[in-house]
């Protein structure tokens, strides 16, 4: 069995207080508790401090391209269906440059579960505006506050019926934990969406601020996950506020179940040499 | 060479595809080399469209310049085609739905025939076309006997009656056209043996599948866009049976960072494409070099830039191919000169993208493929599947610690060993920023520059075919030289010129990167003057060579592209012009 011990790497490189400790955190122990084994899972980030996390986690891990995480993390998993496939990525890599790839993911199912950091800024870059900065965000490319929408990452899911959609706080890592878990069980495209501040950059999504005002949905024993209109209602009326599942839909069947010819051992494993006989058959297909 | 031309034409939308696939299979499964090209226009409804089928009893390699029987459905078809109609040669027109305007100045035999008219005698008007090819079958002395098999293979699922109503059609034109007129080109003889030979009919996009599946790519990721969408056709059929796995991308930037993802986790993968698709894969190419992970990228090349003309032909990524993406990068741009090629060049990239961990490129164009022709076979037996320095699970056991460098620079042949997700004790971070030899992002000086080194050295001893081949004369002071799709109309010319006393050689690149210095070099010693012929209107294969090899002031180029595939009389005008000029001086 592994240890938490198996799935560290050297330390990691954000700044002191952030939220990506926590993540990675809730990341490794959700591993262990699963009795996952550090080879059988792949990390794929993107670009920015969430795209540290592919080199921080002690898996295999591919530190791709701004935006690029899905794709890359899908495909993975589409080539090596043994694999637990963790796409990481943040607000702006994930919902700015990336966010096609997003609503596309919802669609295709793939099993993988894709974690965003959101801090509602562009952190690496030294404090730009983000696609959930909040309206009025003033940042260095908004010295007079944002003026376009934020971004509403979990209305866009549930609109999307995205088979699971769930939100985090860095400041609650039990929760996180458990979140996680719930994702990388979940059989289809899982989304766990994370309020991780950024302690440089972001001077009003504090912890202070999740912490007063978040409302944890998982205590709340009248709230069904199973019915998206309620979810979606409770989503607009809080604003997002909310942590815990949020919706999920079990019944969907994965891409991989549902793709005719997807073979059931994973294609890194198939043959790949053609017989005689499949040569003979396709070359009748010529004549 | 015995040969005859036909080509039919009409409205977009009116089933002239299907008009003339069904005569190219027939001329072919009665023993003829066919080769074909399909003239349309990025619409579905209206519009000119054509197909153009040359058929000989000998080897055809380009669609050829001349028509012999050109069939109008409309006036159109007439004024765009009547120009390539050869003194003496037939144009047919459905005169029961228009009078043609006849081209006066030329010596050619216009003759109006009721086909819609014989069509709903034969039991439906949307039969004209099959009329068209009894006629056309009348005026060639083919048998309609040997068009049963295809008819039926077409329209069988429909029932007995609709095939019997197509034979019925085939026949009311073939008659009507013998009861009025004479066979005015007798298709060119075949030896007796000839028929059922199994030769085979295949375009270079269904050889570029078929070459996937045999180089053991399971997994395509693409976006559709024309002419590279035949590609994800082809494998829709084959691939499921082999576990094989085709994602339709959501765009061309998700469909090459699925293509490096699992090649990452150990599939053989690509991305089909053409230029706009290309472009977008631009930052990606840089990663799959960075991150020493494998691509292999087919890109069916359009008439750009932008939109440019996507029906149309053209050779006008080199440079991007060669190029493209920030920052170095090695690679290997491969150029396919015939369809067989195209099959033999897509099983390959995969064991040079796994052998050297780069990307592949491997340009072909919307000419060669989609261009279905007659070849004798393919090459099944040069397949062969290497995965390069891939670690092997016992190699790995009782390793002190689970992290894997995989990027060690020392290494001497700059190609490291590579494990794969789900292996113990290989794991490491595969990434597009510069790293150190365990895959962490670096910016010091000399990791940079050991990982810049290391990098460079794996492409220094590439080993391969040649890359040039050289047709001819050895000693010919005058060279055509080119690359990829345009070999076939090539070799043609320089037989033509040969037969008119020019001692001429054809040197034709199947790869571009690796440069083929040394076999470049040889091919042109003795050369005085080498005219490149490419279809882009810059001569990037002409930079390109001097870029790589000098030979300034000994190279012309000739250039096309309006969007139709080069003809063998522009090659020839062109040659004349720079080569008669070189025997003067």
């Amino acid at each position: 069995m592994a240890t938490m011990q198996d799935f560290k790497t050297e330390k990691a490189t954000w700044c002191p207080g952030c939220g990506d400790f926590s993540v990675l955190n809730a990341m490794q122990k959700a591993a262990v508790n699963l009795g996952l084994e550090p080879e059988n899972i792949a990390v794929v980030s993107g670009i920015g401090c969430s795209g540290k996390m592919s080199q921080h986690f002690g898996g295999y891990g591919f530190h791709s391209l701004h935006g690029r995480s899905l794709p890359t993390a899908q495909a993975v998993k589409i080539a090596n269906r043994d694999l637990t496939v963790f796409a990481a990525g943040g607000d702006g890599d994930g919902y700015g440059i990336g966010m096609g790839h997003f609503v596309h993911a919802m669609r295709r199912n793939v099993n993988i579960t894709y974690i965003v950091m959101d801090n509602h800024i562009y952190g690496l870059t030294t404090g730009q505006a983000s696609p959930t900065s909040d309206l009025g965000s003033k940042t260095k490319t908004s010295p007079q506050g944002t003026v376009e929408q934020p971004i509403s990452p979990l209305q866009l899911a549930l609109a999307q019926n995205c088979s699971f959609i769930a939100q985090g706080f860095s400041g609650n890592v039990k929760q996180l934990i458990s979140l996680i878990e719930k994702a990388v069980r979940h059989k289809g495209f899982s989304l766990v969406n994370v309020y991780s501040p950024c302690v440089t950059f972001n001077k009003v999504n504090t912890y202070e601020f999740y912490r007063e005002g978040l409302i944890n949905l998982d205590e709340d024993d009248s709230y069904d996950v199973t019915n998206r209109f309620a979810a979606m209602q409770k989503v607009t009326e809080t604003n997002s506020l909310v942590t815990g599942l949020i919706y999920q839909d079990e019944s969907r069947a994965s891409y991989e179940d549902s793709v005719h010819g997807y073979p059931e051992i994973p294609i890194v494993k198939t043959e790949w040499h053609l017989t005689d006989t499949d040569y003979e058959e396709i070359l009748a297909s010529f004549k | 060479m015995e040969q005859i031309g036909w080509k039919v034409g009409g409205r977009q939308g009116e089933g002239i595809d299907s008009t003339g696939d069904i005569y190219a299979i027939a001329l072919h499964r009665m023993g003829y080399y066919v080769f074909t090209y399909r003239h349309f226009m990025s619409l579905i409804k209206g519009g000119h469209t054509n197909y153009k089928i040359r058929a000989s009893n000998q080897v055809v390699r380009h669609h050829g310049d001349d028509v012999h029987v050109l069939v109008a459905f409309d006036q159109a078809t007439i004024n765009h085609n009547w120009h390539e109609v050869v003194d003496g040669g037939v144009i047919i027109y459905d005169s029961a739905v228009f009078a043609a305007e006849k081209p006066t100045d030329r010596p050619v035999n216009v003759f109006g025939i009721p086909l819609t008219e014989l069509a709903k005698e034969a039991g439906n008007s949307i039969m004209k076309n099959m009329v068209a090819i009894g006629v056309s079958a009348a005026i060639t002395r083919l048998s309609l006997e040997d068009f049963l098999p295809v008819i039926e293979e077409k329209f069988g699922k429909k029932g007995q009656a609709v095939v019997e109503n197509n034979m019925t059609a085939l026949r009311l034109g073939y008659e009507y056209f013998l009861a009025r007129h004479q066979v005015f080109f007798p298709a060119p003889q075949l030896p007796p043996s000839v028929k059922g030979k199994g030769r085979l009919y295949a375009a270079g996009n269904q050889a570029v599948g078929f070459g996937a599946l045999a180089g053991g790519c399971r997994m395509v990721a693409a976006y559709p866009i024309t002419p590279a969408t035949e590609i994800l056709y082809w494998l829709f059929k084959y691939f499921p049976k082999h576990g094989g796995v085709v994602v339709q991308a959501e765009d061309e930037i998700a469909a090459v960072n699925m293509a490096i993802g699992a090649n990452f986790a150990g599939v053989r993968a690509m991305t089909s494409t053409s230029g706009p698709g290309f472009s977008l894969m631009m930052e990606a190419l840089g990663l799959s070099g960075m991150s020493e992970t494998p691509l292999v990228i087919i890109d069916v090349q359009r008439g750009g830039p932008s939109t440019g003309l996507p029906t149309k032909t053209e050779q006008s990524d080199l440079n991007e191919a060669v190029y493209g993406t920030h920052g170095d990068i090695e690679r290997i741009v491969l150029t396919p000169r015939t369809v067989e090629e195209c099959f033999l060049a897509t099983a390959d990239a995969f064991n040079l993208a796994e052998r050297y961990q780069c990307p592949v490129i491997v340009m072909s164009d919307l000419y060669m493929g989609m261009s279905s022709q007659s070849i004798d076979s393919f090459p099944t037996h040069l397949v062969q599947i290497d995965r390069g320095k891939l670690v092997l699970d016992e190699e790995l056991v009782g390793r002190a610690t689970h992290e894997y460098a995989r990027y060690e620079a020392q290494i001497e042949d700059g190609i490291s060993p590579r494990t794969l997700p789900g292996q113990k004790n290989g794991r490491h971070v595969a990434l597009g920023n510069e790293h150190n030899g365990i895959g962490l992002e670096i910016e010091d000086v000399s990791t940079r520059l050991e990982q810049v080194a290391k990098r460079k050295r794996k492409l220094a001893n590439f080993t391969h075919h040649s890359g040039v081949s050289i047709d001819g004369s050895a000693v010919a002071p005058l060279a055509l030289i080119g690359f990829g799709s345009t070999w076939g109309v090539l070799e043609e010319a320089r037989e033509r010129l040969e037969a008119e006393g020019m001692l001429v050689k054809h040197i034709h690149f199947s790869r571009v990167l690796p440069f083929p210095l040394e076999d470049f070099k040889t091919a042109m010693s003795g050369v005085d003057k080498g005219l490149v012929i490419e279809l882009n209107s810059s001569g990037q294969l002409a930079q390109l060579i001097h870029n790589f090899a000098g030979f300034h002031g000994k190279l012309a180029s000739g250039l096309k592209f309006d969007g139709d595939p080069i003809s063998l009389r522009e090659i020839l005008l062109r040659a004349q012009q720079v080569f008669r000029m070189e025997v003067r001086n």
